[in-house]
This record gives structure tokens, C-alpha cells and sequence, in this order.
């Protein structure tokens, strides 16, 4: 059930993301930014939290869940160190994805040559 | 009279872009992503023995991985322009963005070309996302308290 599960919420996203781009004159760049913030907002009360509890990894891979995880490691941070646990907590959860990103997009630059 | 019927013709041999199939090819490539996404879950803490919020970790990282590694063999380009949304909406979009700006800018050297510009795509993702969780962070604090 999860996989199905899975396959229809990131199939939804990423169907109303094509329905953005092509009835309108936003680009990728303004759809993603839009989707990270519907992520945190989702996140905000627990429902993000609800949905992947739900549909499993199929929340996980979108965009949206960048956002929430950002939110959720502040959250998280605030228990044990209250107000300033939002600053300290931000990057706790989204670290390992930001660092393979830019570790990996550096060393495949390196090593290959650029098409055209 | 001649720029109306310059505008006539030109609409007549624009490309059609089909919406509907566009749509169609997004659902079903996201889809797939996601059923990927699961299934490596699942695999991740059977094969290793670990909990699944480390098993998802594990299943993010190795997309981050082939996306960069498509990118840069070249071919990510092609899939992109024919799935759209489809691969850019999941993290492969993502990582996408970033080696493509790296290699873009391979050829103005290592400081002003890859490192000034490896964030210029992906950098408006995080900052979007650092400001929004920030404030959003704020109102769960002082309202809700943290969960």
C-alpha cells in the first residue's frame, strides 16, 4: 500500500508542477522555490509529519520535503534549547542532502568535460 | 495589416505544445521516482539492518549520486527536456541544478567559475527554504510551542 501510496502523492506534485509551468509564465526556478515554502508551511502544524506517515518514501523524494525537514530540525531543537534551537536546528536534518549535493556536483565537475 | 498577418502565420507554424500529455508524462515519471524512493526504503533497512529515517537518508543520498553522475555524462539534459516537472520537482532536480551551473562555469577556473556559481540555481531552494522555515519556525514557537 505504501507504494502505491508513493506513486500516486509524487505523481500528484509533480503533475500540478506541470500545470504551473505550462498555463503560466513562472520557470522551474520559481515552481521549486514555491513548492520548498508549501513544504514548510505544510510543516508548520504537523501535517507534512501526517503525510509521510502515510504515504512513506514516496513524501520523502519531492522537493516539499526539503522544506519540511529544514522546519522540522528547528522544531526539534527547541525542545532542549528553546529560542535560539530554531537557528542551531535548521541544517540538522537536511545536512546530508545539501553536503552529497555539493561534494558530488564538485567532484563530477572536476573529473568530466562539459558538452558543447 | 503586415504585422498582423506576420503574427497569423507564425501562430500557425508554432510548435504545439501538448499540455495534457506533458501532464500525463510528469505524473507517471514522478510516479515512478516515488515508487523508486520507497523501494529503496524497504531495501535499505532490510538489506543493512538500520531504521527507516536512516534508510531514507541513505535512499536521498543515492538519488542526489546518480543525478549528479547523469548530469555530468550529459544525458540528464536530454531526460530533463523530455520528462520536465517530472525530474525536477523530486531532489534529482536539485542536484541537477547544481552540477549543471558547476560545469557550466568549469572553464572560468576553480574559485571564480565553479565556486561562485555552483549556488546559482540551488541557491534560491535554500534560501527560500531557510527564510520560510525560519518564519513559519516562529509562529509554531510562540503559538503552538514546539511539538
Amino acid at each position: 500500500m505504501l507504494y502505491f501510496n508513493s506513486f500516486l502523492f509524487c505523481g500528484f506534485l509533480c503533475l500540478i508542477a506541470q500545470l504551473i509551468l505550462d498555463n503560466s509564465k513562472l520557470t522551474p526556478g520559481h515552481i521549486t522555490s514555491l513548492f520548498v515554502v508549501i513544504g514548510a508551511f505544510l510543516d508548520t502544524f504537523s501535517i507534512y509529519d501526517f503525510i509521510i506517515k502515510k504515504v512513506g518514501g514516496g513524501a520523502l523524494i519531492p522537493i516539499t520535503s526539503f522544506g519540511h525537514s529544514l522546519i522540522h530540525g528547528a522544531l526539534a531543537k527547541t525542545n532542549s534549547m528553546g529560542f535560539i534551537g530554531i537557528f542551531m536546528g535548521m541544517f540538522d536534518l537536511t545536512a546530508t542532502g545539501i553536503t552529497a549535493a555539493i561534494i558530488f556536483s564538485f567532484i563530477f565537475a572536476l573529473i568530466f568535460k562539459p558538452r558543447n | 495589416m503586415k504585422n498582423i498577418k506576420y503574427e497569423r502565420i507564425a501562430s500557425n507554424h508554432k510548435a504545439e505544445e501538448n499540455r495534457v500529455k506533458n501532464a500525463v508524462i510528469a505524473f507517471l515519471t514522478g510516479g515512478v521516482l516515488g515508487f523508486i524512493a520507497e523501494w529503496l526504503v524497504v531495501f535499505y533497512s532490510n538489506c543493512f539492518e538500520i531504521s527507516r529515517s536512516d534508510a531514507s537518508t541513505m535512499m536521498i543520498v543515492t538519488f542526489i549520486f546518480i543525478a549528479s553522475l547523469f548530469t555530468a555524462l550529459g544525458f540528464f539534459d536530454k531526460l530533463v527536456n523530455r520528462f520536465k516537472c517530472g525530474l525536477l520537482i523530486p531532489i534529482t532536480g536539485f542536484a541537477h541544478s547544481m552540477t549543471s551551473s558547476a560545469m557550466d562555469y568549469k572553464k572560468e577556473g576553480l574559485i571564480y567559475g565553479i565556486g561562485m556559481n555552483i549556488f546559482k540555481l540551488a541557491g534560491c531552494v535554500i534560501l527560500y527554504g531557510v527564510v520560510s522555515a525560519w518564519f513559519f519556525g516562529m509562529i509554531r514557537y510562540f503559538i503552538g510551542g514546539a511539538s
